[in-house]
């Protein structure tokens, strides 16, 4: 049996009340709760307050480049493709410096799930605008507010056909709990984009903005199917009085290891090579 | 040398100047020659002019010379731009096709028409059969025994069929037997065949880093392409369900190297390929190599910078930005090997370096030894070796509580990988404490950065010393690195033969440089001149800078081609070296 505390119990370095500690629990809970023991884990992670989440709980860790949570991850996974992986990112890690990572990593649907700590600002470079934050938002750099159009993440994977796109809130443990395990089970590509406030930074997207406005769809009654792909793109329009949380889509489709015929008999790590076997190949320049 | 002839063949892009070329080639090299064929492409894919050369001689050679024997121009301005290097030799074209000055005399002897359309139409009833008629023509022109050709014609359209082979044999058979029978003074290039038993390989630089990769047990493989690189990924994955190797195509070169250090942190022996351009996007991926400490093999094929520079053609312009890129210090380590055996054995040595010393490993080719194919003895696998200097889950069980980073004599740490015996692996971009969490005190930053860097003092140790070639105390010595040694190698010899004293040193361990027995070698030496493909001499500013030995002399080129043995000689003539 796994338990949270297996999880460990660990200082951070984030200010009181952020939303990344919520984060944190629910993916501690999640994990114990799925029976993955530490060891078979790896988190990877970019540069951020939010990246920092890794070292914060027992497991395996590639804290690498901002921006880069996903391409170590992609490597370990073709590695060892045994180990659970998931990327821990912010909004500007994923969205802005690995804008490009995110967007060919949902097309090649590694099992892998992608959890980002939205907070719609640049938390440890001091409140700058990130990709998401909301037009007119004021900063130190955007002093005459943000007016570049918000890049929506879940319109955007859905776009991109992602095989499992969801949103959770760190003030709905419980539900981000069920989200993240959801994610972790999906054999794919998953996304769990978390509203998450900066206590410190944003002044606009706070607990309670947010609280007033979220809604679980799932509790809504009206049927929503997340294999409805224009419904789904429909939803993750929805934004401003009322902000759905849940599963937006799902689509099963094979993953990038699955195309992996080497894979098939094992991890890649535990193949042994022998250099003789190349002798063969030497006769073709003979 | 009793042989020594240049065959060139002209044209443009998409002409099939290459299938004449690289069919001329094996055709030497199956008979017993030594061949040497490269080739000039502009950035296209077709028109433009372009020429593949092949060289052949009973002797060892690595280089291109100068003069042509025989031209085969496809285009009129392969005439144009050719007609200044030959010098007693022939120029093959069709009169039908390429039509030439009005006022060239064509009856000196020079000039040869071979009806090349005509025949092929006659012979196989399609004019596409004419390029082996023109390589049929040059070989008539040397009364070569044909039948060598006939057979690199049945293994090169073996997957074609029947009638495709004997198509193109007719056709080249019809050009052989046009030229013999009507150039005016019968075979103009007579050369002696030699007999011996043929083992050896025909092989460009790029086959052979990728036989090398695969030899090693190279596992994953991601990059971008880009020329010159772009042959070892391809010749890697075209073998990669044979060797169980994964090779993916980055969306760039920033996720390519971090899709690298996942997977060799991971376990999995890994490297990228790339060029300049791309390796500048790598930088910062480079230095989280350094700080993790995570085995990476970089694979750099340079071209002419800076930016997209000239993308088809060579130099030698990346060693100071390889020395110094990313922010920081770190270990690396650089190897440039000189010989398509370099290429093989020194990416195997490449993958063992950044496993025992956990650091980024660079195997800096260039366009002139990436594409150009060269005669050498048959490999021996048997004599790779694949030392992994990963812990067994013995040796971690018994460890306890493990310390990624864990300070030891050395500075290596030893390596556990995720997964494994339920051990944590922690690694940090940030500086970091034994267990790889962040620890940004001055304390431990000191005694991080010093674990670091005294791997690399262990690697200089231990690293061979410069390859020493001629009479070990000569007056001059011609210092070189990487893709110049097939060139300087024959500049010796040819200066040994009009009695000068002079030798060649050369590295193929580029960085860290064992700075003691090179000392030994210079110590002797009165001048010493160091011969690199780029404008500033990158290392000659290394070897002063490393060794303190000083650079009396340099010759350097920088115009996107590679060295000759003669232009190398004209230049220490005008220095007054020799
Ligand atoms: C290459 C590079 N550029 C810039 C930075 C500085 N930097 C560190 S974190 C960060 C933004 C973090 O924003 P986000 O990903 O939203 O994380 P948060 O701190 O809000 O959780 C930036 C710009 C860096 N470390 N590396
Ligand atoms: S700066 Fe914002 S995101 Fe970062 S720890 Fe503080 S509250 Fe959280």
């Amino acid at each position: 049996m796994v338990s949270v505390d297996d999880y460990g119990e660990f200082e951070t370095e984030w200010c009181p009340g952020c939303g990344n500690f919520m984060i944190l629990k629910a993916l501690k809970r999640a994990l114990a709760e799925l029976g993955r023991s530490p060891d078979e884990v790896l988190l990877t992670s970019g540069i951020g307050q939010s990246s920092k989440l890794p070292h914060y709980l027992k497991c395996n860790l590639f804290n690498g480049l901002h921006g880069r949570s996903l391409p170590p991850a992609i490597g370990a996974k073709v590695a060892n493709h045994e180990l659970t992986v998931l990327a821990v990112t912010g909004d500007g890690d994923c969205y802005g410096e690995g804008g490009n990572h995110f967007l060919h990593n949902v097309r090649r649907n590694p099992n892998i799930t992608l959890i980002v700590h939205d907070n719609q600002i640049y938390g440890l470079t001091k409140g700058q605008a990130s990709p998401t934050s909301e037009p007119g938002m004021k900063t130190k750099v955007q002093t005459h507010g943000v007016f570049n159009t918000p890049l929506n993440p879940l319109s955007l994977a859905i776009s991109l056909d992602c095989s499992f796109v969801s949103r959770g809130f760190a003030g709905d443990v419980s539900h981000l709990t069920e989200l993240i395990k959801k994610a972790i089970q999906h054999k794919g590509f998953s996304l769990v984009d978390v509203l998450q406030p900066c206590v410190s930074f944003n002044k606009l997207n706070t607990f309670s903005w947010y609280s007033e406005r979220v809604y679980r769809m799932e509790e809504e009654g009206d049927g929503y199917d997340p294999g409805d792909r224009v419904k789904a793109f429909e939803r993750s329009l929805e934004w401003g009085e009322r902000i759905p949380l849940g599963v937006f889509y799902v689509n099963e489709k094979p993953t990038f290891e699955d195309h992996l015929d080497v894979l098939r008999s094992g991890p890649l790590v535990s193949n042994k090579a022998d250099p003789k076997k190349v002798d063969e190949l030497l006769d073709r320049f003979i | 040398m009793s042989t020594d002839l240049v065959i060139k063949v002209g044209g443009a892009a998409g002409q099939g100047l290459q299938t004449i070329g690289v069919a001329l080639a094996k055709t030497f090299k199956k008979s017993g020659f030594n061949v040497f064929a490269t080739q000039f492409y502009l950035s296209r894919v077709r028109g433009g002019h372009n020429t593949f050369q092949v060289r052949v001689s009973d002797e060892p050679i690595r280089a291109m010379t100068e003069k042509v024997d025989i031209l085969i121009a496809l285009d009129e301005e392969s005439i144009e731009e050719q007609i200044e290097e030959m010098t007693d030799g022939v120029i093959i074209f069709d009169n039908d096709v390429i039509k030439i000055n009005n006022n060239t005399d064509t009856n000196n002897g020079l000039f040869f028409h071979v009806p090349m359309l005509k025949i092929a139409k006659d012979v196989c009833g399609n004019k596409i059969y004419s390029n082996s008629v023109a390589s049929g023509a040059a070989l008539g022109l040397m009364c070569f025994e044909f039948d060598y050709l006939a057979k690199v014609l049945t293994e090169a359209f073996k997957k074609k069929g029947e009638e495709i082979i004997d198509n193109n044999i007719k056709a080249a058979r019809a050009g052989y037997d046009y030229a013999r029978d009507n150039y005016p003074s019968g075979c103009k290039f007579t050369v002696s065949e030699p007999s011996e038993d043929d083992g050896r390989m025909l092989i460009a630089g790029n086959d052979a880093v990728g036989l090398g990769a695969l030899a090693a047990g190279v596992q994953f493989l991601a990059a971008y392409p880009m020329t010159p690189s772009t042959g070892v990924m391809t010749y890697v994955a075209a073998n990669a369900d044979d060797f169980n190797v994964v090779v993916e195509q980055a969306e760039d070169e920033i996720a390519a190297l971090n899709m690298v250090l996942g997977a060799s942190f991971a376990g999995a022996r890994a490297m990228t390929t790339t060029s300049g351009g791309g390796f500048s996007l790598m930088a910062e991926a480079l230095g989280l190599a350094g700080i993790t400490e995570t085995p990476a093999v970089i694979f750099l094929s340079q071209r002419p910078g800076p930016a997209t520079g000239l993308p088809t053609m060579t130099e030698q312009g990346d060693l100071q930005f390889v020395l110094t890129a990313a922010q920081g210090e770190f270990p690396r380590c650089v190897l440039a090997p000189g010989t398509p055996d370099d290429c093989f054995y020194l990416t195997a040595e490449a993958f063992n370096i950044a496993d025992k010393y956990q650091i980024p490993v660079f195997v800096m080719s260039d366009q002139y030894l990436a594409d150009s194919l060269f005669t050498c003895e048959r490999f021996v696998p048997s004599k790779v070796t694949i030392e992994r200097h990963l812990m067994s889950d013995e040796e971690l069980a018994e460890k306890g509580e493990y310390k990624r980073y864990e300070i030891t004599q050395t500075g290596i740490s030893p390596r556990a990988i995720p997964g494994q015996a339920g051990s944590l692996v922690a690694v940090d971009s940030d500086e970091h404490n034994e267990f790889g969490h962040i620890d940004q005190t001055i304390e431990n930053r000191i005694l991080m950065n010093e674990k670091r860097m005294k791997k690399l003092e262990l690697l200089r140790e231990e690293i061979e010393p410069p390859r020493l070639y001629g009479p070990k105390d000569a007056q001059i010595t011609l210092v070189g690195w990487g893709s110049t040694y097939g060139p300087l190698v024959e500049v010796v010899n040819t200066l040994i033969n009009e009695g000068h004293s002079v030798n060649h040193l050369h590295f193929t361990h580029v960085f860290p440089l064992p700075v003691e027995s090179i000392s030994d070698v210079l110590g002797n030496s009165e001048k010493i001149v160091c011969v690199e493909n780029n404008a500033t001499g990158q290392f000659a500013k290394l070897l002063e800078c490393e060794t303190g030995v000083k650079i009396a002399e340099k010759v350097l080129r920088s115009d996107g081609k590679p060295y000759s043995p003669e232009s190398i000689i004209r230049e220490l003539r005008e220095k007054e070296v020799i």
